[in-house]
């Protein structure tokens, strides 16, 4: 009876891609705004070549954050506006599979921002940042935030401050995340020794695997009524 | 839980038992008893906020009741909901589609949803965007259609996976003449096709014509309840304007 | 859970006394004594710092502060939880009271902590990290405050409060393990084990003495219990009353 849960999960992947295909409405507003966003802090900060490398970890990780806030608005908005959640609950399918869905799609824009911001920040500030335990950072910082995210946003869409919501509930609950990845990019950017923060990388990982149990088991009642 | 088949072998089809809904502390159903039987195409009127949506949302499984029991051939809601979503479509006043998809792309994730096979909603989807006089706009994205042929594109959704049940909220807000006589003629195949169809509205004229039973709400309880034969609109309208006056003096 | 089973909302709202409930009264006679008898401990009884000066005594008000506010909050997540489970609104109340006598809590903690290090580190405010997570934690409550302030259907108002104050506690815990990860943080840890080697700056010994010992085992139960269940207590009360009113406007209108 019930469609097969990664059947359903996929579905609603395919059908995000799909339509920011068509519109180019998420990327394209999230990289507009990582891009500006970069100019604007290296003005602010005066980050210039001899920049230092703790300011360039911070710079990426808080355009990242904020990039993804406006996406995962935008992308729940969609389902709020038309009542296509309503579509979705109707269907015979596993609630936390909405969950699924959108999490993934929300963190592959989230991931394209993040890998467009890498070539960008090299070239503006001369060091690399194309290294391999960096792209792992980096992914599962995404993915934690994407996580709270999707659940905050589902569940600020359906307020009435709506979009001005999902910041300010969503940074604090993001705040570990953040941190972790923060600490750990940076010594990833000073060429400091593995054994020095290794452990930023682990905490990160555990944070990843606590929040997306809580937000799987919380989920269910932020979409029921 | 297992004895049951799908959706059959019930005389009532769907049946609410003193089923309570309120919202805080502002009850909008307040213990209604309805049962309704296979095939029958009941039309729910009442003045607004006297509980029609409140009863379509729950009888969908969008929400959960208060107090009360609501059973769907047998199936128990919300609990038992799994089997009953696969047996319900639903139009409500919102159309329920992704604009910057086209008709056929927004049927296709709809039909993956409902696991139906590949090839054969391909078949579905074309025979039902023809039925909804579409089938020439399939490859625009939605957000070009007018309110009506959305409200179609809708109601084909709704019908997408063959659904014993159709529930519609308000269908005709916002068609016009053109697009109404559709959807009168879709409701008709429909209810001739067997399904059992509740479908909320203001429209009296319609809902005597169409229908084949009237359940008129005041204030969360059933109060008017006969088949529709024998009914023209005008008497309705007496019956209508009789039945909310009175809960309003009340 | 079965939906018949759910008390309808009407019958919820009753059962409600008038007057100040005993168990009340007399917590909140033991609580007056208990911070008037930890006042005297904190600056009669203990001996003045040799280091810090007087300054130090605040300390006795500081640390329990902080888990008073735990407690509190950790009242909200048992409330959500119970919530989600139950639908019971008293335990939304629970959650709800938690959190502002949390914050409540946590700002007597803040602003002993700003009191007593202007003159120890001789500033304010500094961007510890374990200030700056404190800071972020009464943030994200004030958040919780703003989140229920911007639902409008109460029943997923207590349902989205829930689930945020569960997830808000993640803040709490940082708050409270920070100074264990993060060594390059000046605040002093006095109690277990510490990873601080110099950095924490005016640390002291509260295995020391007697009167430092005793002053803030009394300081310690007040503070972190009688002062928060009685404060939740009558934030309960005061929301059962405020729901009646709205029941009885309700019944007046209709």
């Amino acid at each position: 009876m019930k469609t097969p849960f990664l059947k359903a999960v996929f579905s609603i992947v395919r059908k995000d891609l799909q339509i920011e295909l068509r519109s180019r409405e998420l990327v394209s507003s999230m990289g507009l705004f990582a891009l500006l966003s970069i100019l604007i802090f290296s003005f602010a900060l005066e980050l210039d070549r001899n920049a230092r490398r703790e300011a360039i970890s911070g710079v990426l990780w808080v355009t990242i954050v904020f990039a993804s806030v406006l996406g995962l608005n935008r992308s729940l908005a969609m389902e709020r506006d038309q009542g296509n959640l309503d579509a979705m609950l109707l269907a015979p399918i596993d609630r936390v599979a909405i969950f699924f869905g959108k999490l993934i799609g929300n963190l592959v824009f989230a991931l394209v921002v993040g890998l467009l911001l890498l070539p960008i920040m090299t070239i503006l500030y001369n060091y690399n940042l194309f290294q391999p335990w960096l792209i792992a950072v980096l992914l599962l910082g995404t993915f934690g935030f994407s996580t709270v995210g999707t659940l905050l946003a589902m569940m600020t869409v359906q307020t009435r401050a709506r979009e001005s919501l999902l910041p300010i509930v969503m940074m604090p609950i993001a705040l570990p995340v953040l941190l972790a990845a923060v600490r750990a990019s940076t010594n990833i950017l000073t060429d400091n020794p593995i054994a020095d923060w290794i452990a930023w990388v682990q905490i990160l990982v555990v944070v990843d695997i606590i929040y997306l149990v809580v937000c799987f088991l919380l989920f269910e009642y932020v979409i029921e009524e | 839980m297992t004895q049951h088949s799908a959706l059959s072998t019930q005389h009532s089809l769907i049946e609410t038992r003193a089923l309570v809904k309120a919202f805080g502390m502002l009850p909008v159903l307040r213990k209604l008893d309805l049962s309704i039987a296979r095939g029958e195409f009941v039309a729910l009127l009442g003045p607004n906020g006297s509980g029609k949506s409140t009863l379509l949302r729950l009888l969908a499984g969008l929400s959960k009741p208060t107090a009360g029991d609501i059973l769907v051939g047998g199936w128990k809601l919300p609990q038992e909901a799994a089997p009953v979503r696969a047996q319900i479509g639903m139009v409500s006043h919102k159309v329920l589609l992704y604009e910057n998809l086209n008709a056929r792309e927004n049927l296709r994730f709809f039909a993956r949803l409902y696991n139906l096979p590949a090839a054969k909603a391909d078949e579905r989807i074309t025979q039902l965007l023809d039925q909804v006089g579409l089938a020439r706009r399939t490859h625009d994205p939605v957000r070009t259609f007018s309110r009506g042929m959305q409200q179609r594109l809708s109601i084909a959704r709704a019908l997408l996976h063959n659904p014993d049940i159709l529930l519609l909220d308000e269908p005709y807000t916002g068609l016009d003449v053109d697009a109404s006589a559709v959807l009168d003629n879709l409701l008709r195949d429909a209810h001739k096709g067997g399904r059992t169809i509740i479908m909320s509205t203001h429209e009296l004229g319609r809902a005597a014509a169409l229908a084949s039973r009237v359940v008129i709400l005041s204030r969360g309880v059933v109060g008017y309840d006969a088949p529709t034969a024998g009914l023209d609109g005008l008497r309705l309208s007496a019956i209508y304007t009789e039945t909310t006056s009175m809960a309003s003096a009340r | 859970m079965s939906a018949v089973s759910k008390a309808t909302p009407a019958t919820t709202e009753q059962a409600q006394t008038t007057g100040r409930p005993l168990g009340l009264t007399i917590l909140t006679v033991l609580t007056i004594i208990g911070v008037a008898a930890g006042l005297y401990m904190a600056l009669g009884y203990a001996r003045t710092d040799l280091e810090q000066g007087d300054v130090q005594r605040i300390f006795y008000i500081h640390m329990p502060a902080f888990i008073g506010a735990f407690v509190a909050l950790l009242g909200t997540v048992i409330g959500g939880i119970m919530y989600l489970r139950t639908r019971n609104v008293k335990w939304d109340k629970l959650a709800l009271a938690g959190v502002e006598v949390g914050i409540a809590l946590a700002l007597i903690n803040l602003i002993t902590g700003m009191v007593w290090a202007r003159p120890i580190w001789n500033t304010w405010w500094t961007w510890d990290p374990r200030l700056t997570s404190e800071a972020i934690m009464i943030l994200t409550y004030a958040a919780y405050v703003m989140l229920r302030q911007g639902i409008e259907n109460v029943e997923q108002r207590r349902r989205f409060a829930a689930v945020y104050g569960i997830l808000a506690f993640v803040t709490v815990i940082i708050t409270l393990v920070i100074t264990r990860v993060r060594p390059d943080t000046i605040h002093p840890v006095v109690i277990g084990p510490s990873v601080q080697t110099d950095t924490a700056q005016g640390a002291f010994e509260v295995a020391a003495s007697t009167g430092v010992r005793m002053a803030l085992m009394v300081n310690m139960p007040v503070w972190a219990l009688l002062v928060p269940v009685t404060l939740m207590w009558y934030r309960i009360r005061l929301e059962n009353l405020a729901e009646r009113v709205q029941a009885l406007k309700l019944k007046a209108l209709s």
